[in-house]
């Protein structure tokens, strides 16, 4: 009975009351918000005559797109035209990812550098372009390229890649044999990424000159190098008069070019913030320990510093690419046919708002979901080991 | 006798300048890939220089600047409203100016060299600037003012510390104010939210949004960070959906979608709108901000909290928030820094802030193609703006950073 009595705390005072009760509250309110806009929405949509559906994804587009990588022509159904856009926003994704990378690291490291001068440009490119908004250096960058001269006119870089208003047109890898040459690339690159790693830890664990694997390494560097020059079958475009057009090669159209480099140069100057501060957060004892061993400075930036940096530098290195994989929805900006943009061109021709939207969030959800496990994954391969 | 080496010791260690040909030797010309690199890099420079230079001279037509400076500062709001816009300049010139000095009540100084070198290029900028003599004079009045009003509130703050509590709530007060000046309304004329535009649309959009966004942010990393799963999931979802989507996608969202999940009757203009869409994009990010300040701060704290008898909304209230809001300081400027940055993305939607309007002043067929003319203009705007507030973020993260002195 006593017992009893002391166990009963009023209820108002009692915290496990106020946990329930509160989160009943909670879901009560979003529930009956939910029901609210839901029934606002059913109404709204009875209105004006719609129902919901995805069956006008099989009617016909009837618009035309610039850039695309599969075959597409206006009287293709809506499905086939958001499929374009897609491969169009995962193209500059791709590659945007890629380059921003290599520039962001570059850019990186040139701040740690002994040349006065190449600090300071590092310093003040990151500085303008972190403090202007994307959108407009995007449309800064269209303006640049829309001044481009006519195909008649172009600039011509060592006359193979041609700079017009019509497109970039640079020298591309054709046929059947440009296909093999760029099979035996990759194969190089693997075998010499292997060959390399082997040299190291042989050098490294067992104290030995490395020299066989050196040899290795620079006949592979030949084969890679033989390729490269002859083996591809590189197409250069050449500009034809009597067309007034320039036949061969790779044509990038402007749009595509400009939503690449703005990407590229935008989210490099991220990037190189964060390499900036993952090399800095290395002890300086890391430094004067490898230096001590007798290790070169390429040396102990590659096998000591970096990979102690890369820890810090992974995860915002992530948040980079989903910005990058987001911004790229920019494109819309610059006339660059993404899936974003498609999808506003069909939601303003068939006014579908709800099907386009849940299209347009589940594409960009799953594509940074895709882009989040792989940069999970690496993550695990560098992090610490602890025995 | 003794104090002699005393007074040595207590000088810091002499700096051993280097000569101008020593340092050059040191920074550019140190190894041949050194002096390689430093010669290309300045070719390239000069190069670049070079032709900015000879385009910014002979190439470019700057008449389309000072031809619509007014719409890129105000939009289209109407020119016998003005007067209203001024005083807003004014009032907001007499707090900074308040908040300033009463900031600055404990330094030396007013102004060190950097500020007064700064003051002294805005002057000289109000001065050039290509309005009518009246309005530069109005300028550089205002200017005075601001550093009038410093000089008052570095003297009265001295004696009364207490009108620094006063100064936060001036601020929200001065922000309805402007609202309601710029809108009209309660024995004003009403100027229509489709006449509102250019630098003064954007910086009202952001100032709102993230003050909007401020409170709900806080509560979702609450929430995120509870014990209570149905909360904590709710809370994951709403930031992580968000956060996986383009800001355009759910400016879209806010511009198309919103009418039509509220009643027939319920109709907010655009700029309202725009600015849910932006709250609510931005209260995601805030909150994971927030977040990362609520991980930083250590379990003992809540325990210690609890152990003095503390509940629940007390201990997150005295305790771990203002710890936690501390830390996250910093990540939430750089949060307004880029939500400054994101309301470019309204032009896409079609509304006229900075962006906006120079994109609607350059389809007007007399300024056709005045592209980067306008862009570098509008660029140097958003620049200025931004490394402002970064580094003031700096320095208010170096104030309040009082752990480790």
């Amino acid at each position: 009975m006593v017992n009893n009595r002391k166990q009963n705390i009023p209820l108002l005072r009692d915290d496990r009351f106020w946990r329930i009760a509160l989160q009943v509250l909670v879901i009560v309110i979003v529930v009956s918000l939910f029901a609210l806009l839901g029934g606002n929405l059913t109404q709204n949509l009875r209105q004006t005559g719609r129902n919901f559906g995805f069956d006008f994804l099989n009617t016909s587009a009837g618009f035309n797109i610039l850039d695309s990588l599969i075959p597409y022509n206006p009287t293709d159904p809506y499905s086939r035209v958001l499929l374009a856009g897609l491969l169009n926003s995962l193209r500059v994704m791709f590659f945007g990812i890629i380059l921003t990378t290599l520039l962001g690291i570059a850019v990186g490291i040139a701040r740690f550098s002994h040349n006065w001068l190449l600090r300071q440009l590092s310093f003040i490119y990151v500085e303008i372009v972190r403090n202007t908004p994307l959108l407009l250096q995007l449309v800064f960058w269209y303006g640049v390229f829309v001044q481009l001269p006519p195909v008649k006119e172009s600039l011509r870089v060592l006359n193979s890649i041609f700079l017009s208003k019509q497109g970039i047109f640079m020298p591309w890898p054709s046929g059947i044999q440009g296909i093999i040459g760029l099979g035996v690339l990759v194969i190089c690159a693997i075998a010499a990424f292997i060959v390399d790693k082997k040299r190291t830890r042989v050098i490294v664990e067992q104290g030995e000159s490395g020299q066989s694997q050196f040899i290795i390494l620079a006949i592979i560097g030949v084969i890679a190098l033989l390729t490269l020059t002859v083996g591809l079958n590189w197409q250069s475009p050449i500009f034809n008069p009597t067309t007034n057009n320039i036949e061969g090669g790779l044509r990038l159209t402007i749009e595509f070019t400009t939503l690449l480099v703005g990407l590229v140069v935008y989210t490099a100057a991220y990037i190189a913030e964060i390499v900036r501060a993952g090399i800095q957060s290395v002890p300086k004892g890391q430094w004067e320990a490898a230096r001590s061993l007798g290790l070169k400075s390429s040396l102990v930036m590659q096998l000591v510093v970096f990979p102690q940096a890369l820890r810090v530098i992974i995860p915002p290195l992530n948040s980079q690419y989903l910005n990058l994989a987001k911004n790229s929805s920019l494109a819309i900006a610059v006339a660059y046919a993404d899936v974003y943009n498609v999808a506003n061109t069909t939601f303003n021709q068939t006014g579908r708002a709800i099907e386009v939207m849940l299209i347009i969030m589940g594409t960009y959800l799953s594509i940074n979901l895709l882009i989040s496990l792989g940069m999970n994954q690496l993550n695990r391969t560098v992090k610490l080991r602890e025995q | 006798m003794t104090s002699a080496p005393s007074t040595l010791s207590n000088q810091p260690p002499e700096i051993i300048g280097l000569t101008a040909k020593e340092w050059l030797q040191k920074n550019l010309f140190n190894s041949w890939y050194n002096t390689l690199l430093t010669l290309g890099i300045s070719a390239l420079l000069l190069f670049m220089l070079k032709r900015l230079i000879s385009w910014a001279f002979t190439v470019a037509k700057w008449d389309v600047i000072p031809a619509n400076l007014p719409l890129f500062f105000v939009g289209r709001f109407p020119i016998d409203q003005y007067w209203r816009l001024w005083v807003i300049l004014g009032m907001i010139a007499i707090l900074s100016g308040m908040t300033w000095g009463f900031l600055a009540r404990n330094s030396r100084t007013l102004f060190d060299k950097k500020a007064v070198i700064s003051l002294g290029c805005v002057g000289i900028l109000a001065f050039i600037t290509p309005i009518p003599i009246v309005f530069r004079f109005l300028l550089v009045g205002i200017l005075l003012l601001f550093v009038a009003e410093a000089w008052g509130a570095k003297i009265v703050g001295n004696y009364q510390p207490l009108i620094g509590k006063w100064l936060p709530f001036s601020w929200f007060l001065l922000l309805i104010i402007c609202v309601w000046l710029i809108g009209g309304g309660l024995g004003l004329k009403v100027v229509q939210t489709n006449l509102w535009g250019g630098l003064m649309l954007t910086l009202l959009m952001s100032i709102i949004s993230i003050l909007l966004s401020f409170p709900i942010g806080l509560i979702l990393a609450l929430a995120r960070q509870s014990s209570l799963p149905i909360i904590r999931i709710l809370s994951t979802i709403y930031i992580e959906i968000i956060r996986g989507l383009p800001l355009i996608t759910i400016l879209f969202m806010g511009q198309v979608l919103l009418p039509l999940f509220l009643p027939d009757q319920v109709r907010p203009d655009r700029v309202l709108r725009a600015i849910i869409g932006l709250t609510m994009f931005s209260a995601a990010y805030l909150a994971e901000n927030i977040r990362g300040g609520l991980q930083a701060i250590p379990r003992g704290q809540t325990e210690a909290a609890k152990a003095l008898g503390l509940n629940t909304p007390l201990t997150i209230g005295l305790i771990i928030l203002p710890q936690a809001l501390k830390i996250s300081i910093p990540a939430i400027v750089g949060q307004f820094i880029s939500l400054f940055q994101d309301t470019t993305l309204l032009a896409i939607v079609g509304l006229v802030e900075l962006l906006g309007i120079s994109r609607s002043i350059l389809a007007n067929p007399k300024f056709l193609g005045r592209y980067l003319e306008v862009y570098l203009f509008i660029g140097i705007l958003y620049w200025i703006f931004c490394y402002g507030m970064s580094v003031a973020s700096r320095k208010l993260e170096k104030q309040l950073n009082t752990e480790h002195k």
